[in-house]
């Protein structure tokens, strides 16, 4: 036998932006502490190790910047020139750089003083990086060679220069400790395996490629350049797997998540994307103020920085967790009624009877249910209901429409609920989605207050108020339909045009793939 | 017909429920709910059941045939039959009088009165007796047996008519009568509804036409009595009834709310709300654990006595209105039509039971007369049952209310979820829904077409959501509106393979490419409206079939865009078989409708039955066998794969089957036995052939001579409504149209012929109407037109071989007999 049927409240899709899981998640970011650099920031790290401080290079200094802070901790300013590419090692204790002289330099994070420099490069060192194995470090350089470097005696291993343009980004494999990635403006990104004399693998990307990043799985490749973002299948060959093309400027940067289930790319149109790595589909995007060199995330998604070319650092800081305790503090049932049937092992005789789980009835379904059609229509006018869901308010008057009585539940209500339900009607009755209601709901209120008017000037106001609201919304659809009218004449034109255009061009690839787009 | 007709009274000992159906009666298993045994023997409709009281195994039942049966119910045996002779229209039996029942029964020269009546059964030994033995007890009574009722120990009897009650005491041969004023302060309807007496107190109870309930006490006296009020209904008291210790009272009405009063105090009350629709009949089991409900919609309910819902009993829902038409579930086979209100019922034809009924407006539904209720207007199946989309309407004084939900079958649940709500699809209502049925490519290719009276057509297509993490990966969006100069859609159709649509717009059928939405080519037939359109199957895809409500029926072929052929026909439902490219075209003409089954390759029709029934028929459907029959009639070769069932606008499920009625399963539906089952000799086959050959030259005519009085010849009629298009060239009409002005000699022939017919039927079983018909058919003869002739020719060679072949049988088994 059927039970009560609650109103149906009509789910209506949401325009615009969609709230997902993402856009919760990002959007869970304090407002951004902002740091003035002396030069463009080219490049941010974290370190790995805790308490997660990460260095920004720019300018001819590198800065260490602890978690909070917002005074860097300490500096590294041995350089006579620009600085590049400050980069951790795996267990946070040496950081490299690059410089615009061609020197590499390789800094203990508690001393000031380099270790070790590297010479070799004949212009400047824009990518250098440590191999997993931790003892060697590779770099690129403006003379469009390549380098492995040995750490304990600081000599070159082997030197590649298989790219014929700047090489300026670049990544070393984490699984493997003699292969790393290079990217170069000759829009090639390179995989080179230190053992070996030339490089292994090389993936024509289309652009100057700006920034490569390698999945933590070894399995896929990022690079970045141009307006482009490619992923590749590395184990397939360098394979094409998608291609993203969602900035409208440059794509500078790339960063994955901690879980690596997201993809980010800064980008010089001052936008950062962010990409699910199932989908390849922008689930989230951040705005920024100026053009965006370097991005980086903290170990748990603590902390975005991102570095701009006006020389600011932007820092987001997560917000802390919602506490859970809150919810926790209600007294849980004592412990025999809690136990109570739970340790009961059935047995093989047993007839089980479920009970149906209890449906719990919001309060206007309550009073529908027992026909109190003029209770239930003030529980929808509650504010907090009038407020957020609107929805709620409308299908329950739909409902005692529905049911005939919205008539004689409107019907007898004082001056404060008469103005209140006036406000209502006005704020809402331009809305496409509850004009069929409320029009009628404003037909009876008319209707049945009409002879009232003129006894409380608050109520006059609210009519003249829902006249002046349904006036402006006409003049308005009229406009919309003027509109519409010169559009369609436009469209009409416009399609008997592109008929003959395409016999024309029917080779012509172009217009293929405009009328894919279309 | 159709189901368990739950109009009914019933008596309940406690493991067995009997209720009057139609002719029958029924007895049920009251803890399986299945039907153990049905009652056979009445010729009318059973009006009353009450179990013998001196015997508890033994029951009484009273028909309008104006018999009494005593039955054994737990064998199914006929004990006696009692003849009264007048029409029984309710019976009551009592533990106190001895040999007698009661029964009520028209009072003899005047219309519309009704008396009560003690009927003596005597005791003799044959099987039928006259029951004459008359002793009339109250006079003026209601028909209904609701509205007499025998106070305890059988003392008194009550009677309520109009605003009258009266109350006869049989000891004291005395006559009390009461009355109400007819209408309250309030305006209210004080009429009386039903009556009810206390079982062990002096107390009777009577309900009210505006649901007020009155308990009288003292209506010894004629001026002293008293009564008391109970009020809780809104609306008539549609029965009551006295628990076994009369402790409490049982009404219910319209609200479909069992409302059980204590002590009769109007404070002290339990409710069971929610039974689906209107409470007609109360009974109490003679032990008192269970109570049992008989609602307007074919369905008895169980109830136990502490108000809890235990069983139900129902056969096919009788909606207020099918909407919906004759849909086939592809997945269950089951027929899906109107239910309850605003439910899908799926209804097995097989069982005569209702597998499930499916809550499509999901609104609670208000009782209420005078309500504009959403009604479910539109059902449509996707090739394979995994989708369905349904339209509900509701429609205020000027706004219209528009849903078209699109439902998912969830395999885990193994039932329909909802998937998309679009409300508001069409400006306007919603005239005609399909699914492009492609078996093999269902999903990535499914499309849904609405058309609607807004003269749009739109389409509407599955979104996919790629996103992995999203809740809902499908849903439904528009792809594609189309329009025809403004007119209003009416129908739409695919074609077999899913590449055309044909979308009919008033008078014009446009026929559009599913891939690129691009208008191919567009059909007419002036003057007249397209009323349906159909896509032929399989060998005949290329053509197209449809039917204008000028009575014109046409097959237009599609690669040559031309009128292939049209006969003159009034078709109201035009259904083809998914199985086979059989086409089944019911047509309304002069109060009867008639069938006619054609291969849209061909204007000669396979299969005529005429005088299918007196009602129109609203919706058909083919009905897929789960074994396709072997059929031996050539005629009948459609039915093979298919069954065809036609609802009509009464509400009776009809099928079209060659078996006789014992034969099948389903004991419910109707069944239309045609000439199979009568046994075949070479006589009723040479008759057969003859009839058949009439009524198919009678279709190719065109039935265009209907008033053969009139002026115009059936070939310039033709000649007129035929536009001009698509005529043939002048010169080929002009003999056709010379000839027709000509007396032919062929109408002497054709009525030798139509008078040996005449003759011969007589014998057969068959009705009078066949004969009207023949006698019809030979006046239109003389419609001259070349296929005629081609066709006479071809059966006449045909029946000759057939006769051949039956000189050649072997007829000896026919002297077995």
């Amino acid at each position: 036998m059927a039970s009560y049927k609650p109103v149906v409240v009509q789910a209506v899709p949401k325009l615009g932006e969609k709230i997902t899981q993402d856009t919760l998640y990002w959007r869970g970011y304090k407002t951004p502490v902002q740091i003035k650099e002396f030069g463009a920031v080219n490049k941010i790290d974290f370190s790995p190790i805790p308490p997660y401080n990460y260095a920004v290079t720019a300018s001819s200094r590198i800065h260490i910047y602890g978690r909070y802070s917002q005074e860097p901790i300490k500096t590294f300013s041995r350089f006579k020139d620009a600085a590049y590419c400050a980069t951790y090692r795996d267990d946070g204790k040496l950081l490299v750089a690059g410089s615009e002289e061609g020197s590499i330099r390789l800094f203990d994070i508690s001393g000031r003083a380099p270790l070790r420099q590297f010479d070799g490069h004949t212009k400047a060192v824009h990518v250098v990086g440590f191999l997993s194995d931790k003892y060697r470090i590779f770099s690129g350089g403006d003379d469009y060679s390549s380098n492995v470097w040995d750490i304990p005696s600081a000599t070159e291993i082997v030197s590649y220069s298989e790219h014929t343009d700047y090489v300026r980004c670049g990544c070393a494999s984490k699984l493997n400790g003699d292969v790393f990635i290079t990217g170069s403006y000759d829009h090639t990104v390179k995989v080179f395996d230190a053992r070996t004399k030339s490089s292994v693998m090389t993936i024509e990307h289309g652009h100057p490629v700006e920034s490569v990043l390698l999945f933590p799985s070894g399995g896929l490749l990022v690079s970045a350049g141009g307006r482009y973002v490619k992923v590749w299948d590395v184990l397939k060959g360098g394979q094409l797997l998608v291609s993203l093309k969602n900035h409208h400027k440059t794509v500078t940067c790339l960063c994955l998540n901690s879980s690596g289930q997201r993809l980010l790319s800064g980008s010089l149109d001052r936008h950062v994307k962010i990409y699910s790595t199932t989908s390849y589909k922008v689930v989230h995007s951040f705005n920024y103020a100026t053009s965006i060199l370097s991005l980086a995330l903290s170990p748990e998604d603590e902390t975005i920085v991102v570095g701009m070319t006006n020389g600011v650092l932007n820092v987001k800081h997560r917000k802390p967790e919602e506490s859970k305790e809150k919810s926790q503090k209600k007294r849980q049932p004592a412990y025999r009624t809690y136990v109570k049937g739970r340790n009961y092992m059935p047995k093989q005789e047993d007839f089980y009877v479920s009970k149906p789980g209890k449906c719990v009835l919001r309060k206007y379904d309550k009073l529908l249910k027992s026909f109190q059609s003029s209770k239930a229509l003030d529980a929808v006018l509650e504010p907090h209901i009038r407020l957020h869901t609107p929805e709620v308010t409308v299908a329950v008057m739909q409902e005692l429409n529905r049911r005939g009585t919205l008539r004689s539940a409107l019907a007898g209500r004082d001056e404060k609920q008469i103005s209140l339900l006036l406000t209502f009607v006005t704020r809402r009755v331009i809305e496409p989605r509850f004009t069929p209601v409320l029009v009628t709901v404003a037909d009876m209120i008319t209707d049945i207050y009409q002879p009232v008017v003129g006894q409380s000037a608050l109520v006059d106001k609210q009519f003249l108020r829902l006249q002046e609201a349904v006036g402006r919304e006409i003049d308005y659809q009229e406009e919309l339909l003027e509109v519409l009218g010169m559009m369609d004449a436009l469209f009409a034109t416009l399609t008997k045009k592109k008929a003959t255009y395409l016999e024309e061009n029917k080779s012509n690839g172009l217009t293929k793939t405009l009328d894919q787009d279309r | 017909c159709g189901g368990p007709a739950a109009r009914s009274r019933l008596r309940s000992p406690s493991r067995y429920l009997l209720c009057a159906s139609g002719d029958f009666v029924k007895l049920y298993s009251v803890a399986t709910e299945e039907p153990v045994r049905v009652l056979r023997g009445h010729a009318g409709l059973v009006t009353g059941v009450r179990l013998n009281p001196r015997n508890r195994l033994q029951l009484y039942s009273s028909s309008l045939d104006g018999s009494i049966k005593l039955w054994d119910f737990t064998d199914g045996i006929l004990i006696k039959t009692f003849t009264v002779g007048s029409k029984l229209l309710a019976l009551y039996a009592l533990p106190s009088s001895e040999d007698s029942v009661f029964v009520i029964i028209p009072k003899s020269g005047e219309r519309d009165t009704f008396q009560l009546v003690s009927v003596r059964l005597t005791k003799t030994a044959g099987q039928d007796t006259e029951a004459k033995e008359l002793s009339v007890i109250l006079e003026g009574v209601d028909a209904s047996p609701k509205c007499t009722a025998f106070g305890r120990e059988g003392e008194y009897v009550a009677s309520v008519k109009g605003v009258h009650l009266q109350v006869y005491f049989f000891k004291r041969k005395q006559l009390n009568r009461f009355s109400v004023s007819a209408t309250n302060m309030k305006g209210g309807n004080n009429l009386f509804s039903c009556v009810a007496c206390h079982p062990k107190e002096d107390c009777i109870a009577t309900g009210h036409r505006d649901g007020k309930i009155r308990l009288w006490r003292n209506f010894y006296h004629n001026k002293e009595y008293t009564f008391s009020t109970l009020h809780w209904h809104h609306d008539i008291v549609m029965d009551l009834a006295f628990s076994i210790e009369g402790t409490s009272l049982l009404s219910g009405g319209v609200e479909s709310v069992l409302v059980q009063w204590h002590n009769g105090s109007d404070c002290k009350k339990d409710f069971l709300p929610r039974l689906g629709s209107a409470i007609e009949y109360i009974s109490i089991s003679s032990d008192g654990t269970l109570y049992c409900t008989s609602h307007t919609d074919n369905r008895i309910t169980i109830i136990n006595s502490n108000l809890r819902f235990s069983k139900s009993i129902q056969g096919l829902i009788k909606a207020r209105d099918v909407k919906t038409g004759l849909v086939v579930d592809p997945r269950t086979k089951a027929l899906v039509l109107n239910g309850e209100p605003g439910h899908l019922q799926f209804y097995c034809l097989q069982s005569d039971k209702q597998l499930y009924s499916l809550d499509i407006v999901q609104q609670e539904y208000i009782h209420q007369a005078g309500l504009n209720q959403t009604d479910l207007v539109k059902v449509a199946f996707s090739a394979q049952g995994k989708w369905l989309a349904t339209v509900e309407e509701r429609e205020e004084e000027s706004d219209l209310e528009v849903h078209l939900k699109l439902w998912f079958f969830d395999e885990e649940t193994q039932s329909f979820k909802l998937n998309t709500r679009i409300s508001m699809p069409h400006e306007d209502h919603i005239t005609a829904m399909c699914f492009r049925d492609m078996d093999e490519l269902e999903d990535d290719s499914l499309i849904l077409v609405t058309a609607g009276r807004d003269c749009l057509f739109k389409v509407w297509m599955i979104l996919e959501d790629t996103d992995p993490e999203a809740q809902q990966s499908l849903s439904w969006s528009c792809d594609f509106v189309g329009s025809y100069h403004n007119y209003q859609a009416t129908n739409c159709c695919f074609s077999e393979d899913g590449s055309l649509l044909a979308v009919s717009f008033e008078e014009t059928v446009t026929v559009w490419d599913s891939n690129t939405w691009d208008l191919k080519c567009t059909f007419c037939h002036p003057p007249g409206r397209i009323r349906n359109i159909c896509f032929g199957r399989l060998t005949c895809s290329k053509y197209l079939v449809g039917a204008t409500d000028h009575g014109f029926l046409c097959c237009w072929n599609l690669l040559s865009c031309a009128l292939e052929w049209s006969a003159h026909l009034n078709v109201v439902v035009l259904q083809p078989d998914p199985l086979s490219e059989h086409i089944a075209a019911v047509s309304w003409l002069s109060k009867e409708s008639s069938l006619f089954v054609f291969k849209p390759n061909e204007p000669r029709p396979i299969c005529i039955q005429r005088n299918l029934c007196k009602e129109k028929i609203q919706f058909a459907a083919f009905v897929p066998r789960d074994v396709s029959e072997t059929i031996g009639s050539e005629k009948y070769l459609w039915l093979r794969r298919s069954q065809l069932y036609f609802l009509t606008d009464t509400q009776e499920l009809m099928t079209f089957s060659t078996k006789s009625p014992e034969e099948r399963l389903t004991l419910s539906s109707k069944q239309l036995a045609v000439e199979e089952s009568l046994p075949v000799t070479p006589f009723s086959l040479l008759l057969g052939k003859h009839r058949h050959q009439q009524s198919q030259e009678d279709v190719d005519l065109g039935k265009v001579v209907r008033n053969h009085h009139e002026q115009d010849s059936p070939a310039v009629k033709e000649l007129l409504h035929t536009p001009a298009h698509v005529l043939p060239s002048a010169s080929f009409l002009c003999p056709i149209f010379i000839n027709s002005l000509l007396i032919s000699k062929e109408k002497k022939s054709a009525e030798e012929v139509a008078d040996e017919v005449e003759m011969e039927s007589e014998k057969a079983e068959d009705d009078s109407d066949e004969e009207k018909d023949v006698t019809e058919m030979e006046q239109e003869d003389i419609k001259p037109m070349e296929l005629l002739g081609e066709i006479t020719c071809k059966l006449s060679k045909s029946e000759e071989k057939e006769l051949r072949k039956i000189r050649k049988m072997d007829y000896s088994w026919i002297s077995a007999f």
